[in-house]
């Protein structure tokens, strides 16, 4: 036993903040893979919703174009909520359990904790998505996009599904127990239906369109469509970056200071 | 502080609202020594684990670990020790060696090193065959081993443990016990809390009573217990007079007594002769005690005969702190 013990101290001296945060990411993807609700969530989720937006709901709603060309972005969005609420439980499961007392007596800080928890969500959440966007194709959907509009897409997704894990960290962090952390996250499932995700805006009611016009996941679609179909995109990009880069700047400050709240308790 | 000097605290204190768990608490751990904080649910045991670790601040007083200011540079002082708390903080969803693999990386070592460094581990605490199973699959036991070993990767000199066999069997407890005498004799400084005296007494040189936010008492097991008496004799009476008598014959011996059931505990050496000495001396004529049980002594009767208070201003102590945590 004595060789666990004696030898070496201070091995700590060589983590780089890098490397931890590495080693959280790694981690949490490979607890992520291993929960059967998370798999379900991140690969079988999206297809059965492309499918059933498409094949269930998509003869009764007109849109002017091919539904299965229409509801893209919007089954898009709606996955994104999907996966990342599942960082919420992961980072409450943490804070709650003495996982976090045991990271910070290893000088693992908030920052490489949480950015483990966000930097897998949007890995977790980019795969789900390119599986959204290839079962699309495989039933017929045909983009009038360029390289550089793909990218541009993707981009807006990605700046999206940021936003929305930072702000499922949040509520991991402010909540007690993990199944109030899993209930806190319907808002993030829910963003997206009054928006242009599924419907159009105009034939909602008027106040509902109020809303449904001004809300953060309504550019974020446009941009999306506005890119892959070739649409006039007007302000649409811009404003769903600046949501985003907001949503994600406020739900990093809170998470700076509702783990300092937590780290700190008793 | 002198180098021998691992743990130290001068009069610290710590408050959560109009609640004073500590009150001064003033402590010195040797180097190299297995030091047990032993005290109620409730006593301020965890809170003072957390202040040694550096994860809470107190609200004044000085903390010394492994000769570093814990106050002024709690980074130093975590690259010394490790904490292993109450709640096993291995991911159930990662195997045995997946979980001391990511422990070993987190601490900064290449892939490698880290590899290497969790076989040695997994060896060290008897789950090599088990290294590949998932921690969720593991018991309590071996779960509460796995949570050990994570917080050696670091070899740190001075290792926190916080109720580290709570919740476990006796397996269990006895496997864990055995590490943590292993972990001892290779020379870690370890510093346990415990609400079971019997784990002071297999595992610690030199055991604190914690109460009231105060240490009470500082001393070797053995002299602890013998203060008390080393075992409990409960003695069931046949009547009310019987228990008038024979409560009378025990004077300072009795540790508790209940009228109602007619049930007296005493203090003894525990052995054959002891009890049936003291059998012979409070019932000569064998007639006044109906039935009687030999217990170890509990930590309750070393609290009675420590802060003159028993059971319940324990359990008082336990609900205030389950309220503010």
């Amino acid at each position: 036993m004595s060789e666990l013990t004696t030898g070496r101290p201070g091995a700590v001296a060589g983590a780089t903040a890098l490397g931890r945060g590495l080693a959280m990411t790694g981690r949490c993807l490979r607890i992520g893979w291993r929960n059967v609700d998370a798999v379900v969530t991140s690969l079988v989720l999206p297809v059965m919703l492309m499918l059933m937006f498409v094949y269930l709901f998509g003869g009764a709603i007109h849109t002017g174009t091919a539904y299965k060309t229409y509801v893209l972005p919007g089954v898009l969005v709606l996955c994104a909520g999907f996966g990342s609420a599942l960082a919420a439980v992961r980072v409450c499961e943490d804070m709650t359990g003495g996982v976090v007392d045991r990271l910070i007596s290893m000088n693992v800080g908030g920052i490489a904790i949480l950015a483990g928890h966000v930097i897998a969500s949007v890995l977790r959440n980019l795969m789900s998505s390119a599986l959204v966007v290839g079962v699309a194709l495989a039933i017929g959907f045909r983009p009038h996009a360029s390289p550089a509009a793909w990218l541009g897409a993707a981009g807006v997704l990605l700046a999206f599904i940021l936003a929305v894990s930072a702000v499922s960290v949040v509520i991991g962090l402010l909540v007690t127990s993990p199944e109030a952390a899993n209930g806190c996250t319907f808002v993030l499932l829910f963003l997206p239906y009054p928006s242009s995700a599924f419907v159009p805006v105009s034939t909602m009611p008027s106040w509902l369109q109020g809303f449904a016009r001004h809300q953060p996941a309504t550019p974020v679609i446009g941009s999306i469509r506005g890119l892959l179909l070739h649409q006039p995109l007007g302000s649409q990009p811009g404003l769903a970056l600046a949501w985003c880069a907001g949503i994600t700047a406020v739900a990093v400050a809170g998470s700076a200071a509702a783990f300092r709240r937590r780290a700190a308790r008793g | 502080m002198p180098a021998d000097i691992a743990v130290r605290t001068d009069a610290v204190t710590k408050s959560f609202g109009a609640r004073q768990v500590l009150r001064g608490l003033n402590l010195a751990v040797p180097r190299g020594s297995v030091y047990s904080l032993l005290g109620p649910n409730g006593a301020g045991k965890t809170t003072t684990v957390r202040i040694l670790a550096t994860l809470a601040r107190p609200d004044s007083g000085n903390v010394r670990i492994a000769g570093l200011d814990a106050l002024a540079s709690p980074r130093e002082v975590r690259s010394r020790i490790s904490l292993t708390g109450q709640h096993a903080t291995v991911d159930a969803a990662l195997t045995g060696a997946e979980n001391l693999r990511l422990a070993a990386r987190l601490a900064g070592m290449a892939r490698a090193d880290a590899r290497r460094r969790a076989d040695e581990l997994l060896a060290g605490f008897g789950l090599a065959e088990d290294g590949g199973r998932r921690a969720g699959t593991y018991s309590g036991g071996m779960r509460r081993r796995l949570d050990l070993a994570a917080g050696l990767v670091s070899r740190p000199e001075v290792m926190f443990l916080d109720e580290p066999t709570t919740g476990l069997d006796l397996t269990g407890r006895q496997a864990v016990w055995q590490v943590i005498r292993e972990l001892a004799a290779s020379g870690a400084t370890i510093f346990l809390t415990t609400q079971y005296l019997e784990e002071a007494d297999q595992l610690a040189d030199r055991v604190a009573v914690l109460d009231g936010g105060v240490i009470v008492a500082d001393d070797s097991p053995g002299a602890l217990k013998r203060q008390v008496g080393g075992s409990e004799l409960v003695l069931e009476l046949a009547g009310h007079d019987s228990f008038d008598v024979v409560l009378r014959r025990l004077g300072r011996r009795v540790l508790h007594s209940d009228p109602a059931a007619q049930v007296i505990g005493a203090a003894t050496e525990g052995d054959g002769p002891a009890v049936r000495a003291l059998l012979d001396e409070v019932d000569p004529d064998r007639r006044m005690v109906h039935r009687f049980a030999v217990h170890d002594v509990s930590l309750d009767a070393v609290f009675l005969a420590l802060t003159g208070r028993g059971v319940a201003a324990g359990s008082d102590l336990a609900q205030e702190e389950t309220c503010n945590v």
